[in-house]
């Protein structure tokens, strides 16, 4: 069974009345084909006319989609091969962070994301895809063991948050997202960032210090959550609505803002709709972002990530 | 018999006459409820002379503790902030800033200056957490930035001093790159290997700690500081259970061992210098 979003449902009403019509003209053996292609067409029509006008609250739900693919979904279908790597060599392995290398045709690529669980009890294990202080060090050790052999770097990026928890402030969940950002700035590899669902606060910063930030044209990135902004700044959650338009949280808009460097377009309706293509759009963007970065120096790379990230900023004086 | 007889009846003065106490002339400590004169509440570097309580101070109060006769020279003092996104919530974000200016006599959360602490040049950042929560938007990065840009060209340590909750709402990714600006000037002034010390005072939380705050050389705290990554609310309101006492203290910070120190603030200004001198 599908889950419907609310402007998806119409949509799929077009959709089950359309697969009706087929069987009813198979049963009966009636030449349906005009009806059928009227109304294939006005499903087009109603599909371009929904996601072109959809609102930004509307596009934080798509990017929150239950079946939309997460980090784990693009690995295994960009990737010919993929080792998973394991644990921060400290405390534990977090399984909201994963990551290993995969070779996609003749090029290795470390990959690392967060992992979001998409039952009840893979949820509870990728807890929500909020990682702990742990998760955020696997990823940098994982980072420093890349930078070792040469090999570039890809971080999907889809995370409500880092974890807020008990321990995870115990283990020291600041520390660990501070040095994340701070030693991706020297990574002297190429580092490819790109937010494929939600991108909430330092939980997504602590693995999106890149050459290239690129969000996909359904995903968010911004400061907090529309629901938590609303709460603080209204103090209900009712405003989040309103909280996702005043956030301008985007691809389109960080996009216009210069926040990140480009926008990967999804399937018409969303990635969900079709994994394959999905995935294989950003692949063949990562392959080629990489093509460009490696024509760079260590140093020009480093120094041009310092000084993009240096410029963003509005202020008067 | 008494020796003196009440002639009326009760409290006859009416409230408007009443004669208080001048603003500011006497200080009363929120915990431990000693009163002292606020001579010398200064002269105890707003710390409380009882139970040395540590009152919040701001920008202005720490510049003239550390500062040899109060004297130096502030960076980038008139920028303020822009309003990329046009925010509004209940009010429009340049309204409020206006507001606030007016309210603090501030441009924003954060100060940086220059200057000789017992002879040795500093380049000091200290925030203020009157100005909106000393939220971190693009004025605080940018002149953080601007600060280690300093110390990075004149080869002269920098001393953070952070009071904040966190990113700047209204500036929404405005404000979340600054950690990345800001942490990235730090990568540079570790690679020069000039000495970074971050100060975390109460209380230091959000962004705020998971970039340039937990970066430090030399991370250090006031005593009974706050200090966390979530606030203590959204925690509880995760776990579903209420905090143990002591939870996000500099003491336990210190504890759980992303403290280097904690200094009491009337040594603050001698115990630094001390480390500066030894890194020398």
């Amino acid at each position: 069974m599908r889950t419907l979003l609310d402007f998806e449902k119409p949509i799929a009403e077009l959709e089950a009345k359309l697969a009706e019509m087929k069987k009813l003209a198979i049963d009966n053996n009636v030449d349906v084909s005009t009806a059928a292609a009227q109304l294939e067409a006005s499903i087009e029509e109603l599909k371009k006319e929904t996601f072109s006008n959809l609102t930004r609250w509307q596009r934080v739900q798509l990017s929150r989609h239950p079946e939309r693919p997460y980090t784990l979904d693009y690995i295994e279908h960009m990737c010919d091969e993929f080792i998973e790597l394991f644990g921060d060599r400290t405390v534990a392995d977090d399984k909201a962070m994963v990551g290993g290398f995969g070779r996609i045709g003749e090029e290795t690529f470390m990959i690392i994301g967060q992992q979001k669980g998409r039952n009840t009890k893979q949820r509870q294990l990728r807890n929500f895809g909020m990682p702990n202080p742990e998760g955020y060090r696997k990823a940098l050790r994982l980072m420093k063991m890349a930078e070792k052999f040469n090999k570039p770097i890809v971080t999907l990026i889809d995370t409500p948050g880092a974890f807020p928890g008990l321990e995870a402030e115990e283990r020291g969940q600041g520390e660990a997202i501070a040095r994340n950002i701070r030693d991706m700035f020297m990574l002297k590899v190429p580092v490819i960032c790109i937010i494929i669902g939600e991108g909430a606060s330092g939980g997504a910063l602590g693995i999106a210090i890149g050459d290239r930030v690129l969000m996909l044209e359904n995903a968010w990135y911004s400061v907090i959550s529309p629901e938590n902004c609303s709460t603080i700044l209204w103090r209900t959650w009712n405003f989040k609505e309103q909280a996702a338009e005043a956030l301008k949280l985007t691809a389109e808009d960080m996009k216009g803002n210069k926040l990140v460097d480009g926008i990967i377009p999804e399937p018409l309706g969303g990635a969900h709709l079709d994994f394959e293509q999905a995935t294989q759009t950003v692949k063949n963007v990562i392959l080629e972002t990489y093509k460009e970065l490696s024509q760079l120096t260590p140093e020009e790379r480093i120094d041009q990530r310092i000084e993009k990230f240096s410029s963003m900023g509005v202020v008067t004086e | 018999m008494s020796w003196f007889t009440r002639k009326d009846k009760g409290i006859l003065t009416p409230t408007e006459a009443k004669r208080e106490a001048p603003d500011g002339l006497w200080y009363q400590c929120p915990s431990c409820k000693k009163v002292m004169h606020t001579r010398e509440h200064r002269l105890f570097a707003w710390t409380c002379s009882s139970c040395n309580y540590h009152e919040k101070i701001g920008s202005q109060d720490y510049f003239e503790l550390l500062f040899d006769q109060s004297r130096y020279t502030e960076l980038d003092a008139f920028m303020s902030s822009g309003d990329p996104l046009k925010f509004e919530d209940t009010k429009r974000y340049p309204d409020r800033i206006k507001a606030t200016e007016k309210k603090t006599g501030l441009k924003d959360a954060v100060r940086t200056a220059h200057g000789k602490m017992n002879d040795v040049e500093v380049v000091v950042a200290a925030m203020d957490f009157s100005f909106i929560g000393g939220s971190m938007g693009s004025v605080v990065g940018e002149k953080i930035a601007r600060g280690i840009d300093y110390a990075l060209k004149h080869k002269i340590p920098f001393l953070m001093i952070s009071k904040s909750g966190g990113a700047r709402m209204m500036e929404a990714g405005f404000s979340l790159m600054q950690m990345a600006k800001t942490s990235a000037k730090l990568a540079l002034l570790a690679e020069a290997k000039i000495p970074y010390v971050s100060l975390l005072t109460d209380p230091t939380t959000g962004g705020v700690t998971a970039s340039y705050a937990m970066l430090g050389d030399f991370n250090i705290s006031e005593p009974g500081a706050l200090i966390g990554f979530a606030g203590p609310r959204v925690i509880r309101e995760t776990i579903g259970k209420d905090l143990p006492k002591g939870f996000q203290s500099a003491e336990f910070v210190l504890e759980h061992g992303f403290l280097d120190f904690i200094v009491d603030r009337k040594d603050l200004k001698d115990k630094l210098t001390a480390l500066f001198n030894m890194l020398k």
